[in-house]
């Protein structure tokens, strides 16, 4: 029996079209967008001005207050401007416009491709590094890494998990990178270990992706303390607090972080981001993309500069169908649907999926027939048709009683619905709602 | 490309379901009842139960476009399980005038005017039966005798649970009862049938075990616990479970999505009800046959039941056992 | 005939203990309450619709009954004439406040800004905001979705289908602020009515510099400060790319109008001008 969460969950297709097929550069174009946010939390302060050279990996925004992330260039050349440009957010926002000349890199970045395997620095001076290498979680929500890794007063890590699951469909970037850069995100894990003090970690894997699972189990002999558990296919097994159900089977209690039941979870990309990070000095400033769909005439997976426009990696992946109703920046579960193909690469870009105008529109909205299959399938055990008609009449006091907070907006409760009710546009729009009511009753 | 993009909240993909795959699946889940009901009932049975659906579906056709003008959806499948369901409840050999009474009650008042599939409070087919029942008493309580083996039509002729009251010596074997050779409506015949619609209905995922085994246990269990101390026909559990609509009314009458409960804890508190109050108006009450008004009452009970129970939430176990 | 009598005693006897009981709750649990809150309330419009601030007309009686002065108490539903009713019960004085309306400041209609996409998530402008900027090159103009007309309990804020712009009913509003608070983009404002309805406002909240404005929409303001230059009573102010015309300033002289190059600033229930400069359009003289 595979180890999973015990509540709700679903299993859609998976479509993992691009699966096996090898990371593959892209050109760096003539300019690229680099967005200010691409992070949890306040947007950095530009910290370099028009005509300005850069090269790959300087700093280009400082950090805006403790819960922020560092961004540095990803290219090397000349600063065009700072100026508000389309990103993922679906507005224009700040960015740093470069003209792109060569490829240099800052010196004290380590290019080579050897394994780098010792780590003889303290806790602290690991956090440090990451810090200023600007890691943020890969996996999509993009939280600030050094943040997560310092735990509150009071509060102690007793285990790291590795999330290697990728429970969306369709995306296979993290599988990928698990294939070809085993020993580095093994590195990075234990470097992990080191930064919150334990010396437990277990990698999550789904168990369709079974040539990762054998490659893991066999090269994490030789890392003491990591062990490799395989996972039932099932959505959102990747969400955090289903994978520490899954895993250590405790279950984070309502607005607590991992942390207060002694775990820290960090997705397989970030632990590689880490192992560049803090063994060859290299910042966050690439990515693997998965670009894919079931029109898509190459399938791939792209090693992506942050700042290069979505365009140019549809290219690479065969020019956009005929077909195409939507293009979403993500996994078709919680990705985000984009407006135009202008918008940048950023640091939480983890696929580029392309979906067919046929699967594109939604159907018309129905009464809710209580059938309650929303309720069965939500993961933290909420009532998602309750909690829409609580949004629709703005009854706030009732949907926060009905723990509206809690959702994790993984969007299992729409996805199932035979009325094809907008479940999780109104559990957002209530949730915004209702987090602005205690923000302010605190204040 | 040209056209423009399309652009919507997540998630981006959808299951497939639909209200159309769930109702059509509850009418395959009843084919096996059909079958029975016209091996034993012949032609009547298929006559009342295609008129009873083409009732259902006109009343709810005319009444969503010329009365509520709202955009009629009857091919969505409900009205046709109430036409079926109401069937499933009547004699065979019910008069044609007083199944469309009961059509037009079922659809008309106790779904279309409380706003249709979706909102009405209490189960359509259920309420329909009880007027009928109430309103034409006595051609809702004589039945045919079933021509079961023999090419015989059927005759007039009590139920089991009828005979259970007034004349216990003359019961039909068990056996029998199981499987569907016995007096009364069209569809409370064969428990055998029954319960493979219900193997259907969980295996395709369209109703869950709590309702019909919570209805089920807490008919044997009350029965069964009486029939320990005096073991007469009347307390038989087996007796119970098999006669009547029991079978019926616990796997298609009680599972309706609309005026059933929303959370598992609520689904067990509902069937444990209906099963109380349906062997109590049997034991004890005017009535020899329980389901119909037990089922009616916990519905009036449900959104109580919605407002008093949650689903099971994540983070309530915070540390396995 | 026993049983009849038996009946009526036994429920008379029931009716009687429950008024009984009724009566002496009644008396115990008794809320004193100062009787002018009903006699407030009694002048008040009973909309109950939050116009105040309050949450209902018994809550904003309690206010005006219990406040030192009555300076910040308006009811925008009963104006002036309920405002002076409420005074004269309490013996207090109010403000004369001038009569305000509900301003769309958006004439992005579907002729003058292009779609761009195709919006298909639900209809609800709180929604379609929280996604994304919306589906034209204006991310600060309106969504067309009706959050505002579903607020409105006075009926006086509709989209007009043709246009996908809310269109505001002058003789309904009451100016209570319903729509505005519905509004995500906060395009909606509260201005004075002006005298025979007349005013004048920039139809316009788009921040982005000109050029980028105006490749999105038409009639867009590009903050070229024209209006300002033409406003003998320092009533226009820009910020951001976006000229704001001082409700409290401006003297509806009307010569910002014709010099706008957009035609981004509208006059609403003037007469027509004598003479007619090239950019003045039709619809900007009368508004439904």
């Amino acid at each position: 029996m595979l180890k999973t969460f015990r509540i709700g969950g679903i299993h859609p297709k998976e479509n993992k079209f691009s699966a096996g097929k090898a990371i593959q550069p892209i050109a760096i174009p003539a300019q690229v967008i680099i967005p200010l946010t691409q992070h949890i939390g306040a947007p950095c302060q530009p910290v370099v001005k028009k005509g300005d050279k850069v090269k790959v990996g300087t700093l280009i925004g400082k950090t805006v207050g403790f819960v922020s992330a560092n961004i540095h260039s990803s290219v090397s050349g000349t600063v065009l401007k700072i100026d508000k440009a389309l990103d993922v957010s679906g507005y224009k926002r700040d960015a740093v416009f470069i003209q792109v000349e060569g490829d240099q890199w800052e010196e004290k970045i380590d290019c080579s491709e050897t394994l780098i395997k010792e780590c003889t620095l303290s806790s602290k001076e690991i956090i440090d590094k990451i810090s200023e290498a600007g890691v943020v979680g890969m996996g999509g929500a993009t939280f600030p890494t050094h943040v997560k890794l310092i735990p509150p007063p009071g509060t102690k890590a007793e285990t790291l998990i590795v999330n290697a699951v990728e429970c969306e469909p369709y995306l296979t970037s993290d599988h990928q990178l698990m294939m070809e850069r085993t020993e580095e995100i093994l590195v990075g894990t234990t470097i992990l270990m080191k930064a919150i003090n334990v010396d437990k970690a277990v990698i999550g894997i789904e168990n369709n992706k079974k040539d990762a699972i054998s490659k893991f189990t066999t090269t994490a002999k030789s890392y003491p303390g990591i062990t490799i558990q395989p996972l039932k296919v099932q959505y959102p097994q990747g969400g955090e607090k289903q994978l520490i159900d899954a895993v250590v089977r405790r279950q984070v209690p309502s607005g607590a972080l991992p942390i207060s039941v002694g775990v820290v979870v960090q997705n397989v990309g970030t632990a590689f981001a880490v192992y560049e990070a803090v063994q060859k000095n290299k910042p966050l400033v690439e990515r693997i993309v998965t670009v894919t769909g079931k029109d898509v005439k190459n399938p791939c997976n792209v090693l992506a500069r942050v700042g290069i426009p979505v365009n140019n990696l549809i290219d690479i992946a065969g020019g956009l169908p005929e077909t195409t109703g939507k293009i979403v920046c993500g996994g078709p579960m919680m990705g985000k649907a984009i407006a135009s193909v202008e918008i940048p690469v950023t640091k939480g870009t983890s696929g580029i999926l392309i979906i067919p105008t046929f699967e594109s529109k939604r159907d018309r909205m129905k009464d809710c027939i209580r059938c309650t299959k929303c309720i069965h399938v939500c993961p933290m055990g909420l009532n998602p048709t309750l909690l829409m008609t609580l949004t629709e009449y703005s009854e706030w006091d009732r949907a926060e009683k009905g723990r509206i907070t809690d959702c994790i907006e993984c969007g299992s409760c729409s996805y199932t619905c035979p009325s094809d009710r907008p479940l999780l546009d109104y559990i957002r729009l209530g949730k915004g709602k209702v987090m602005g009511n205690i923000r302010a009753r605190k204040n | 490309m040209n056209n423009k993009l399309i652009v919507s909240p997540s998630p981006h993909v959808h299951s497939g379901d639909s209200i159309e795959k769930n109702m059509y699946g509850v009418l395959i889940a009843l084919i096996p009842a059909f079958l029975v009901a016209i091996y034993v009932f012949r032609l009547d049975a298929l006559i009342i139960t295609a008129l009873s659906v083409l009732f259902c579906v006109g009343f709810e056709y005319l009444i969503a476009r010329f009365i509520l003008k709202t955009e009629p959806s009857v091919f969505d499948g409900s009205a046709i399980i109430t036409g079926v369901l109401l069937a499933f409840n009547v004699p065979s050999n019910l008069p044609v005038w007083i199944l469309a009474l009961g059509a037009l009650f079922s659809i008309g008042v106790v779904k279309m005017s409380f706003g249709g599939l979706g909102n009405n409070i209490f189960n359509p087919a259920i309420a329909g039966r009880i007027f009928l029942l109430i309103s034409f008493p006595a051609q809702m309580t004589t039945w045919p005798t079933p021509s079961v083996g023999s090419t015989t039509d059927a005759v007039t002729s009590a139920t089991v649970l009828s005979n259970l009251r007034f004349n216990p010596d003359s019961l039909p074997a068990i056996k029998d009862m199981f499987l569907g050779f016995e007096g009364g409506s069209i569809g409370e015949m064969s428990a055998l049938a029954l319960l493979l619609g219900l193997a259907y209905l969980l295996w395709k995922k369209i109703i869950t075990w709590h309702i019909p085994v919570s209805i089920i246990l807490s008919v044997a269990l009350f029965t069964g616990i009486l029939f320990i101390f005096n073991p007469i026909p009347m307390f038989n559990p087996l007796i119970h479970l098999f006669s009547g609509g029991l079978m019926l009314g616990a796997i298609f009458m009680a599972t309706d999505y609309v005026t059933s409960p929303m959370t598992k804890s609520g689904m067990l508190i509902y069937g444990v009800g209906i099963g109380l109050i349906t062997v109590s108006i049997r034991l004890w009450g005017a009535y020899p046959e329980g389901v119909s008004f037990a089922i009616l009452l916990m519905n009036a009970f449900t959104p109580l039941i919605n407002n008093y129970t949650t689903p099971k939430r994540f983070g309530e176990v915070v540390k396995n056992g | 005939m026993s049983v009849l009598l038996s009946a009526v005693a036994t429920l008379g006897a029931i009716g009687a203990g429950s008024a009984a009981i009724l009566y002496f709750v009644g008396r115990k649990f008794h809320v004193e309450e100062d009787p002018r809150i009903e006699e407030v309330q009694e002048a008040l419009p009973a909309a109950n619709c939050g116009g105040c601030g309050f949450p209902g007309c018994a809550s904003f009686a309690n206010a005006c009954v219990k406040a030192e002065t009555m300076d910040d108490l308006y009811c925008p539903v009963g104006g002036q004439e309920t405002m002076d009713k409420v005074a004269e019960i309490l013996g207090k004085t109010v403000a004369t406040s001038a009569k305000k309306i509900a301003v769309v400041r958006c004439s992005g209609s579907c002729d003058e800004r292009p779609q761009l996409n195709l919006y298909d998530g639900s209809s609800n402008c709180a929604i379609a905001a929280a996604l994304y900027g919306g589906d034209t090159g204006c991310s600060f103009g309106c969504l067309g979705l009706g959050d505002c007309e579903e607020s409105c309990t006075f009926d006086a804020i509709h989209i007009n289908p043709i246009t996908r712009l809310p269109e505001v009913v002058e003789d309904k509003c009451t100016a209570c602020g319903a729509c505005v608070k519905a509004c995500p983009k906060d395009i909606i404002e509260l201005r004075k009515q002006g005298p025979k309805s007349r005013r004048i406002y920039v139809s316009c909240v788009n921040k982005d510099k000109g050029a980028v404005a105006r490749k999105a929409c038409n009639v867009a303001c590009i903050g070229c400060s024209k209006c300002q230059q033409a406003c003998p009573f320092e009533a226009i102010t820009i910020e951001n790319n976006l000229a704001f015309i001082i409700d409290d300033k401006c003297r509806l002289c009307r010569k910002c109008v014709p010099v706008c190059p957009t035609n981004s600033i509208l006059e609403l229930n003037f007469p027509p001008r004598k003479e007619t400069p090239p950019a003045v359009k039709e619809e900007a003289t009368v508004n439904a």
